[in-house]
């Protein structure tokens, strides 16, 4: 059974780096993105800290702004 | 309608959205996996190697409908005066060239048991490329090019030019001797697969849809971040 799933009668070989491909391609894409995303909220993290008091709280009344700090593990 | 565009206000559904679809995306995929490696038939002709269908097929309609609504998006963005159209539309294109690159390796390994070739020249496979190339240059452009009125102005022009490529691609089949074989799934007309192979198309399909839903969301997600932290530059 495991030997047929594998070799599928000689096509194994095309059928399997097809969806290796794919699912590889799929995983960098995904790292990729995340990465970037990642980077971006540091980098947000890292603004908002040198804010000052009253800009910080201006800052914080944006509803977008409290999103993003309230889903960050950063602060 | 426009404003339920406002990147405000899908900001939180973009923040939260991603885990949901991910755990979707997963139990779909593996669905998806099992029924087109174990429990759908051989061709009678192809033999086992017709599985490669479940991951070439569904990357290439994705790669062609989001190259659409790109273009779609960037018409009406330009038109409307409308950014963030532009933005839904530069955080779609990543996922549409990697299923366009998808299509065209594992349609090249699909070749080399059916064809006895890795590549050729067929107005399908080249006009797949194309379209490659202009995913390519979209997000090239999006990259180079700084002012943003320029880089609205110059994507548009690349997705009107790329969009003359899709009806070509879609029936080239039809209107050449090609290779490649003709559409086996016809919306408006009865279609020549098997329920049992039909079912894990679409089932792949659903997957690669909220796959590219996931990297959609996250990217969007990024591109608002970024304009939040030029906001904060600014405060």
């Amino acid at each position: 059974m495991t030997n047929e799933l594998l070799l599928m009668d000689g096509y194994g070989i095309y059928v399997w780096s097809a969806f290796i491909f794919t699912l590889l391609s799929f995983l960098s894409l995904y790292v990729i993105v995340k990465i970037q995303h990642t980077k971006e909220k540091k980098k947000f993290i890292a603004k908002f800290g040198t804010l000052n008091l009253e800009k910080a709280s201006f800052a914080k009344s944006q509803s977008a702004i409290k999103e993003i700090l309230s889903n960050s593990s950063y602060i | 309608m426009f404003k339920f565009f406002e990147p405000n206000k899908i900001f939180s559904i973009t923040s939260r959205a991603p885990k949901y679809v991910i755990i979707l995306f997963i139990v779909v995929l593996t669905i998806g996996l099992i029924e087109s490696l174990i429990l759908s038939p051989e061709d009678y002709k192809q033999s086992h190697s017709v599985r490669i269908m479940y991951v070439h097929v569904p990357a290439a309609w994705i790669s062609l409908g989001i190259f659409s609504g790109i273009t779609l998006l960037s018409i009406l963005g330009y038109i409307f005066k409308i950014k963030n159209f532009f933005l839904i539309s530069k955080s779609l294109a990543p996922s549409g060239f990697i299923f366009n690159l998808i299509a065209l390796v594992t349609g090249s390994i699909w070749g080399k048991p059916t064809w006895g070739t890795w590549w050729a020249w067929d107005a399908r496979i080249t006009s797949m490329l194309i379209l490659a190339l202009f995913y390519f240059l979209y997000l090239l452009a999006w990259r180079i090019y700084d002012n943003k009125d320029q880089v609205y102005k110059i994507t548009s022009i690349i997705t009107i030019l790329g969009i003359i490529n899709v009806p070509i691609t879609k029936y080239s089949v039809d209107w050449w001797n090609t290779l490649h074989q003709p559409a086996s799934i016809n919306i408006l007309s009865k279609s020549s697969i098997h329920s049992s192979m039909l079912f894990p198309l679409l089932i792949m399909t659903a997957a690669f849809a909220l796959f590219s839903l996931l990297i959609f969301l996250m990217k969007y997600n990024t591109e608002l971040i970024k304009i939040k932290n030029k906001g904060l530059d600014r405060l």
